[in-house]
């Protein structure tokens, strides 16, 4: 059952100890400044992507393996049926 | 008794002997005398896709021998292809890469183009993914 509290709960005392307001907002405002100074400055690394997209071509390296294998394999074949080839 | 035993037990396996060397010969023997002829003449030619074509206008038993030669290579290929994960015609291909390679001066090959070209002293024109 709930019950209501009587007195309005008070906050904890060690919540936001010798926050000023005044000083916060200041704080924000010279990061800002110093964030878009540094943009304005271009002291940014700026990374681009490549405009063509990375392709690395393991299809062809592939391609060469398996025709090589059958190649000797072919070899092999033309030997023993000297007859048919 | 046993000496007549062990002579004809030699002689069995003298026979015995001379019946695997007459297989194994038999195994890799040479083309046929007018396979051979037909191919010195130009009257056959090696093609790219690893058959063998019949060159211009060739008698008709000169045709029946190339595709009595074409089913015994499929039949080949086909083994082959199965043994390497591969496919019949991809390995015919690549057997056909060859065979053109191996022809010798002479002989009929056709090129990439479909056209047949006498084989000279340098190497025949193949397709451009030969290994």
């Amino acid at each position: 059952m709930n019950v209501p509290a009587l007195t309005k709960a008070a906050r904890l005392a060690t919540v936001c100890p010798m926050r000023e307001a005044g000083k916060r907002g200041r704080r924000w405002g010279a990061m800002m400044v110093l964030m878009v100074g540094a943009t304005m400055a271009g002291g940014c690394i700026s990374v681009q992507a490549p405009e063509k997209p990375i392709v690395i071509e393991l299809n062809i390296n592939i391609k060469q393996e398996v025709a090589y294998k059958l190649s000797s394999d072919a070899t092999k074949t033309i030997e023993t049926n000297r007859d048919v080839f | 008794m046993s000496k007549v035993n062990g002579i004809r037990m030699g002689v069995m396996a003298l026979a015995l002997g001379a019946g695997v060397m007459v297989a194994g010969a038999a195994q890799a023997q040479d083309r046929d005398p007018a396979y051979a002829a037909a191919r010195a003449a130009g009257q056959v030619g090696e093609k790219p896709d690893g058959y063998l074509g019949v060159v211009g206008a060739a008698p008709a038993e000169i045709q029946r021998m190339v595709v009595d030669l074409n089913i015994r290579r499929k039949a080949i290929y086909a083994t082959r292809a199965q043994a390497q994960n591969s496919t019949i015609d991809k390995y015919a291909e690549i057997t056909g890469c060859k065979l053109i390679a191996q022809t010798v001066p002479g002989e009929k090959y056709m090129d990439p183009s479909g056209a047949w070209q006498t084989r000279g002293g340098d190497a025949p024109v193949r397709r451009p993914d030969c290994p």
